[in-house]
């Protein structure tokens, strides 16, 4: 484990280091006193694992393609901006605009999240994303969501308290978003359809929250213990009629 | 009609905490906040808003005036004594710092309207406005940047460390402190655009731009307010003003009118809360603030958080015992306060308000 | 027979290799160009006015509409227009009506206004998935609001006394045209839209029909100098009352619907015997000056138990001090109506010399009121030659709370702006009284034209907003610095607000 200690470091200086241990070939890099420093992990590469202590700044992660970042507390906004692939793990919050057009990897989150949550967040056969977040989600969640999945807990709220915000998957026109909670169709974007889960639903959701439990040490039992509502696009093309010849 | 103005626009960074309980903070609290998002502004303006740190003279309105020329000074001086008992007058203490090669010249007054001066039905408050609005608009290369009771802003050209240094701002203890970094891209050599703006005790610091800026300053212009200071941001200060000061509205309705509700949640309010809405989306649409923004609002009994109705700019807010933070990250909360007892973000359009003890 | 010295301004053509002689062009046309001559159909070209009804209805695509070729010795300062007028003033010593409005060329300022965008340093607003709002209060303001507070809970409630106000979905309503001017149909299908779309229409100074009974939650009234229709039911029929003073196409004169386009349903509606002449003198009697205005706002207003009042004027070179005048005397809505503002008849040399802009009309009111500090005494409603999303956006940035469309609305119904709307055989059903005309425009069906209209319209707006970064159509109105003028000289951009582009 290679220690680099933050405080007080620019993030120009901070992200240097980190990128110089990586071409010395350290793979588990562990940075103390971290508080504010942008841009950790963005554009790393390859099998990595970073462990941060303290809040890092915006913009980590970004289009990073390969590592495990772990954050042992809350964490800022813009996280997993067009990453590629990897994970990111989080045990506090997060803030706006995570995942935006992130197009592989995971997003592991044990707290709330705010605004603007996995915004045109892609997956296809080959390579997909994942965000999964514990606690509650502000609006526009899962806006322009093109693939991939998307995943709701409310772990910490009553049963059946509102756990998401307004304007739920607008512009969604691909993938899936899973609510452990409830769901109001008139909190919806226009091109949602809100439906039970099936069978099929109930395995994807336990493989990609057994691992989810597994990186936050909970217990899956619990997280399956109450129904999900599954959010899809009614319609690739909702705007057809928009556009006169 | 003045519509050949040079409008200026700026990104930023912002903090601000309190003490409900009045303990007072020293400046260089903040400064160690505010530096800490130094990437969020360029270094072409920062500023400082402070509650409490002229207790010797808390019954006298501090102006706090920058002027760019002797004669100004001259000729401000000159109107301020015809119209105000003059309690002090000294230059604002500053450090020499490296970074800064030219600065305005930096004067303080510490005065109160003569009696005989307000006449007709307008009161003090209005008095003292009418003469910001005078000097700010009549005195060329004087601006009165600071005006009100126990209370100042200190703000200039430079980054937030530099600038903390400039005013020797650890030698002020506030109960109430607010800090801005800029990042201008326009008329960014102006002493004056920097954050925060203030009127009498009102202080502004604002990240994003209002993009309603044009029908704002309109609305503004026809309650005799005169905008000088080629700024978005002076919309907010005097917005403020009018509906709290000059209606008489309270600082959560005030709320409800910059970041108004969307009528389909009005819908859905109860009817009392409905028809209130209502009504102030209807009077007071050219007051609504839109497009990305997030500020606080700092004022004599507290202090007040708020962004824009579809949270465009960030804001958290976090509390530890009888203090609570603010800032654009939380970060920079950690930075003055480790260990919070919470930290949240507040939603869109929902503003915290923060009340002084009494 | 007399041979008139007047070109013809059209040329109907039928390719005979084409025509089935189904005489379907014979039936449509309003204006009895084609006559059946046997074996093929006959075309006397004159009477062509280019309305493109038997176009659209030759079901082999015979028909072509050419502009006549023979035309009079080109001459830069005798137009083509003055020579022709003047033929025709020789021949019938009178004055040349036309319909719609004014075509004259010249600076269109909407034309050399452009409306802002973001980029940066403020974001943009997606418009499809992000809230987008354009909903519109017309009526009084008050300047300021208050407030009790619940002792216990703390909550507000207002105490502040709200005046009336009009809800709009979108701040784009239909303007007054009469039964009698245009069809009992033509105005079914405003009615059908404006209720469908929550937005206004207006029943002009003809009457309230029977039928359009169901649509009065969605419909002014308007009272004018004529006072056709006007009992304490009418009055009270609709959400709001307009007063006319005037019309763009036609400032400061009246109107004269002759008597044989008063049939029985027309002069029932405005309370006339059948067949005698519907005369709209130039001013109103009753006001003779502006505390005159105020007693008949009052009027109405008790009348109505203090519904809004909206006071339609042409736009004249004084309109601030007219406009100022007007909010001064209790109206709650002020209506300008510009110099392209659209009618069924006017005289020419009236429509096209006098008045002003809407576009200069509607800064300079804007700025009275604001002025005076009395902006939010009144709403203005901007009219009189919107064409499109556009102009309204502009009109809106310039400080309307609303627009007007009159003729933009009308082209759903198949008016190609032929212009001849005075002769009562408008081959689209829309214009006239015939009844084998009239039948042609099918409520229903045109209903959904003018709603989808309607609907492109608010899309295009919520487009623009989203563009500009705001989400609440009130942060455009009167947001002059979102406007630039283009090629305009300095003393034009002062009267409108606005910077030239590039400042």
């Amino acid at each position: 484990m290679f220690e680099i200690d933050a405080k007080g470091k620019h993030f120009r200086d901070l992200n240097a280091e980190v990128r110089e241990a990586v071409d010395k070939g350290e793979k588990e890099i562990s940075l103390k006193n971290v508080n504010g420093q942008y841009y950790i992990a963005t554009g790393l590469c390859g099998k990595l694992d970073i462990t941060v202590e303290g809040v890092p700044g915006n913009d980590l992660s970004a289009f990073m393609d390969g590592p495990t970042v772990t954050i042992k507390s809350n964490a800022q906004d813009n996280i997993a901006n067009t990453m590629n692939a990897g994970k990111i793990i989080i045990h506090g919050n997060a803030g706006d605009v995570l995942g935006y057009g992130m197009r592989g990897g995971k997003l592991h989150i044990r707290g709330d999240v705010g605004y603007r949550v996995g915004i045109h967040m892609k997956g296809a056969k080959r390579q997909s994303s994942t965000i999964i977040a514990g606690g509650t989600a502000g609006d526009f969640f899962g806006e322009y969501m093109a693939g991939g999945v998307l995943i709701l807990l409310g772990l910490d709220s009553e049963e059946n308290a509102p756990i998401v915000g307004d304007y739920l998957g607008t512009g969604m026109h691909g993938g899936a978003i899973y609510i452990r909670g409830p769901v109001e169709q008139k909190y919806c974007g226009a091109e949602v359809g809100v439906m039970e889960t099936n069978e099929e639903d109930a395995k994807i959701l336990k493989k990609l929250l057994k691992e989810y439990c597994e990186d936050l040490d909970l217990d899956l039992d619990m997280v399956m213990s109450r129904p999900f509502k599954k959010l899809i696009p009614v319609s690739s093309r909702p705007y057809g009629n928009l556009y006169s010849y | 009609m003045n519509h050949d103005f040079q409008k200026d626009i700026a990104g930023c960074g912002l903090t601000g905490l309190i003490s409900k309980k009045r303990n007072r903070v020293s400046g260089g609290i903040i400064a160690k906040s505010l530096t800490l998002m130094n990437d969020r502004g360029n270094g072409l303006g920062a500023g400082y808003a402070a509650y409490g740190i002229y207790p010797d003279f808390a019954d006298f309105y501090a102006f706090h005036i920058m002027y760019d020329a002797q004669s100004a000074r001259f000729s401000v001086e000159e109107y301020i004594k015809e119209n105000f008992h003059v309690e002090k007058i000294e230059e604002i203490p500053t450090s020499p710092v490296p970074e800064i090669a030219i600065n305005p010249l930096l004067v303080r007054y510490f005065i109160s309207p003569l009696k005989e001066k307000i006449t007709g039905p307008e009161g003090e408050e209005d008095f003292v406005v009418n003469a910001i609005m005078k000097i700010n608009s009549e005195i060329d290369a004087a601006y009165v940047f600071s005006s009100g009771k126990n209370m100042g802003a200190f703000k200039g050209v430079g980054n937030p460390s530099v600038i903390a240094e400039f005013f020797r701002l650890e030698e002020y203890e506030g109960h109430i402190w607010t800090a801005h970094t800029r990042f201008p891209t326009n008329t960014p050599g102006w002493w004056g655009g920097a954050h925060p703006f203030t009127l009498l005790d009102w202080s502004i610091v604002h990240n994003g731009e209002i993009s309603s800026y044009g029908i704002n300053k309109r609305y503004l212009e026809m309650f005799g307010y005169k905008l000088s200071l080629l700024t978005d941001t002076e919309v907010v200060a005097y917005l403020f003003d009018l509906l709290i000061r000059r209606h008489g509205l309270d600082v959560e309705t005030a709320c409800t009118i910059l970041a108004a509700p969307f009528w389909k949640d009005i819908d859905d309010m109860d009817p009392d809360e409905k028809e209130a809405v209502t009504a102030l989306r209807q009077t007071y649409s050219s007051a609504l603030l839109n497009g990305p923004f997030s500020l606080l609002f700092g004022h004599k009994n507290g202090l007040v958080g708020i962004n824009d109705r579809i949270k465009l700019r960030p804001l958290v807010a976090a509390t530890h015992n009888d203090m609570v933070y603010m800032a654009s990250e939380e970060s920079a909360i950690r930075e003055i306060c480790p260990e919070p007892d919470t930290v949240w973000a507040p939603r869109a359009g929902e503003p915290v308000i923060v009340t002084l003890d009494d | 027979m007399f041979k008139s010295q007047a070109l013809p301004e059209y040329r109907a053509t039928i390719d005979t290799d084409k025509c089935i002689r189904c005489k379907r062009c014979i039936q449509n046309c309003g204006w009895s160009v084609y006559s059946w001559g046997g074996d093929r159909v006959q075309i006397e070209t004159s009477k062509c006015v280019s309305c493109l009804r038997c176009y659209h209805y030759c079901p082999t695509e015979a028909i072509e509409i050419l502009k006549e070729e023979t035309t009079y010795k080109p001459n830069a300062y005798w137009s083509y227009n003055h020579i022709r007028n003047i033929k025709r003033q020789a021949e019938t010593g009178g004055i040349p009506l036309m319909g719609m409005g004014s075509d004259r060329e010249g600076i269109i300022l909407f034309d050399h206004l452009l409306l802002d965008a973001c980029q940066v340093t403020n974001p943009s607003i997606d418009p499809l998935r992000e809230p987008m709002e354009l909903q519109t209060y017309l009526g009084k303001k008050p300047s300021k609001l208050e407030f009790k507070h619940d002792k216990k809970t703390g909550k507000r409630k207002l105490t502040t006394k709200m005046p009336p106000n009009l809800k709009l979905t979108a701040p784009i309503i239909f303007s007054p045209m009469s039964y009698g001017s245009i069809s009992l149909n033509a105005q079914k299908v405003l009615a059908r839209t404006a209720k469908e779309c929550g937005i206004l229409m207006n029943t002009g100074e003809g009457g309230l029909h029977e039928d359009l009974k169901p649509y009065t939650s969605n419909i002014i009234v308007q009272v004018a100098s004529g006072r056709f229709g006007v009992n304490p039911e009418y009055l009270n029929a609709g959400v709001a009352v307009e007063i006319k003073i005037g019309q763009g196409a036609k400032p400061g004169i009246g109107g004269h619907l002759p008597g044989e386009k008063i049939p029985l349903e027309v002069a029932k509606t405005r309370m006339i015997p059948v067949g005698t002449d519907a005369l709209s003198p130039a001013p109103q009697h009753d006001i003779y000056s502006i505390e005159d205005l105020r007693q008949l706002i009052y009027a109405l207003k008790e009348a109505t138990n203090y519904k809004p009042v909206s006071v339609k004027i042409a736009t004249v070179h004084n309109v601030a001090a007219i406009a100022s005048g007007i909010v001064r005397a209790g109206a709650d809505i002020v209506y300008l109506d510009g110099f392209r503002g659209g009618t069924g008849a006017a005289p020419g040399i009236i429509r096209d010399h006098l008045g002003i802009p809407i576009e200069h009309a509607l800064a300079a009111v804007d700025d009275r009121l604001r002025q005076e500090g009395i902006r939010n005494e009144a709403s203005i409603i901007a009219a009189g030659g919107i064409r499109s999303a556009a102009d309204a956006a502009k009109a809106i940035a310039l400080g309307a709370d609303a627009v007007a469309i009159g003729s933009a609305a009308l082209q759903t119904m198949g008016c190609t702006m032929c212009g001849k709307c005075y002769t009562g055989n408008c081959s689209w059903g829309i214009t006239t009284q015939r009844p084998e005309l009239t039948a042609r425009l099918d409520p229903e069906v045109y209903a959904v034209r003018l709603s989808n209209l309607i609907r492109a319209w608010v899309h295009e707006l919520m487009e623009v907003l989203g563009a500009l970064g705001v989400n609440a159509i009130e942060s455009l109105r009167g947001s002059r610095e979102r406007l630039r003028g283009i090629g305009l000289d300095a003393q034009t951009l002062d009267i409108l607000g606005v910077k030239p582009v590039g400042r």
